[in-house]
């Protein structure tokens, strides 16, 4: 497989998530959007990191090369899972102080 | 075409599809049930590329626990309603629109290279078995490693702290 292939399915995916963050206005969807972008990003990882080891396959023998790349995706995956426990506490207290979830009602920070 | 080819495409169908389902849908619950079916899509692509060790954390952590924290928090504020409003189609207009010239950008600035249309993805060597990729986490990123479970804890004091009630 081309490594093009792959960066125009993460691109694609990417381009949902962030039409999904400019349109839906409940802060669970976007929240989940967000996810989506992570993961094409990290799909886009792994694929370079794939690329990257055929380059050099032929000339080394059982290289190592790319292994960076998809500890940099576990990583990701890490901060992906910390971010979602703050990011839905975050939201149930929003829920309970203001019992919705739209985003709309959440342009007051000025005040 | 041969069946890694035709299992690209079948994933890559899937996936996108069920974004779009994640992103048009109007019940939540839809939602994160399509963006389960991404995830599981995007673990076959990992899978396809040899990196089983991602895949199998992907399953567990993203379909597994994120997608359930994401279920739990909406069956529990009960948001399974289809309550949104739907009071202006020019934002569903506009953000469609930003997105797809965002993909249309990046699309032509990367469709012409030649460079990138002939580098092929490996689909074989040992990158991504659990054995290399864990000697190398914990020879060389052993340090990243402890710093990530200062965050997961820090993560977790923080949760419980918004979302105490009260004061």
């Amino acid at each position: 497989m081309p490594v093009n292939y792959y960066i125009f399915l993460s691109l694609t995916l990417f381009s949902i998530g962030v039409a999904g963050v400019l349109t839906r206005r409940n802060a669970i969807i976007i929240f989940m959007c967000i996810e989506l972008m992570l993961n094409s990003v990290n799909l886009l990882l792994v694929a370079f990191s794939k690329m990257h080891f055929g380059n050099v396959e032929l000339s080394m023998l059982n290289s190592n090369v790319g292994i960076e790349a998809q500890l940099f995706v576990f990583f990701i995956m890490v901060v992906a899972a910390a971010e979602v426990s703050v990011g839905l506490a975050i939201i149930v207290m929003m829920y309970r102080n203001i019992h919705s979830v739209d985003v709309n009602f959440l342009n007051r920070l000025k005040h | 075409m041969t069946v890694s080819e035709i299992l690209f495409w079948f994933l890559s169908a899937l996936a996108i599809a069920g974004a779009l389902m994640m992103v048009v849908g109007k019940n939540p619950v839809y939602s994160v049930l399509w963006l389960v079916v991404v995830f599981f899509a995007i673990s076959g692509h990992y899978i396809l590329l040899n990196a089983q060790f991602l895949a199998i954390v992907n399953i567990i952590v993203y379909a597994g626990a994120i997608m359930v924290l994401f279920l739990f928090v909406i069956m529990l504020m009960n948001l399974n309603a289809e309550n949104e409003p739907q009071k202006n189609r020019w934002m569903w207009l506009a953000g469609s629109v930003s997105g797809g010239t965002l993909l249309l950008v990046l699309v032509a600035a990367l469709r012409t290279s030649e460079l990138l249309a002939v580098q092929k993805v490996s689909e074989g060597g040992e990158t991504g078995l659990i054995k290399t990729l864990g000697s190398v986490l914990f020879k060389d990123y052993v340090l990243p490693f402890e710093v990530s479970s200062i965050l997961f804890l820090s993560a977790m004091v923080g949760a419980v702290v918004i979302g105490k009630k009260g004061d």
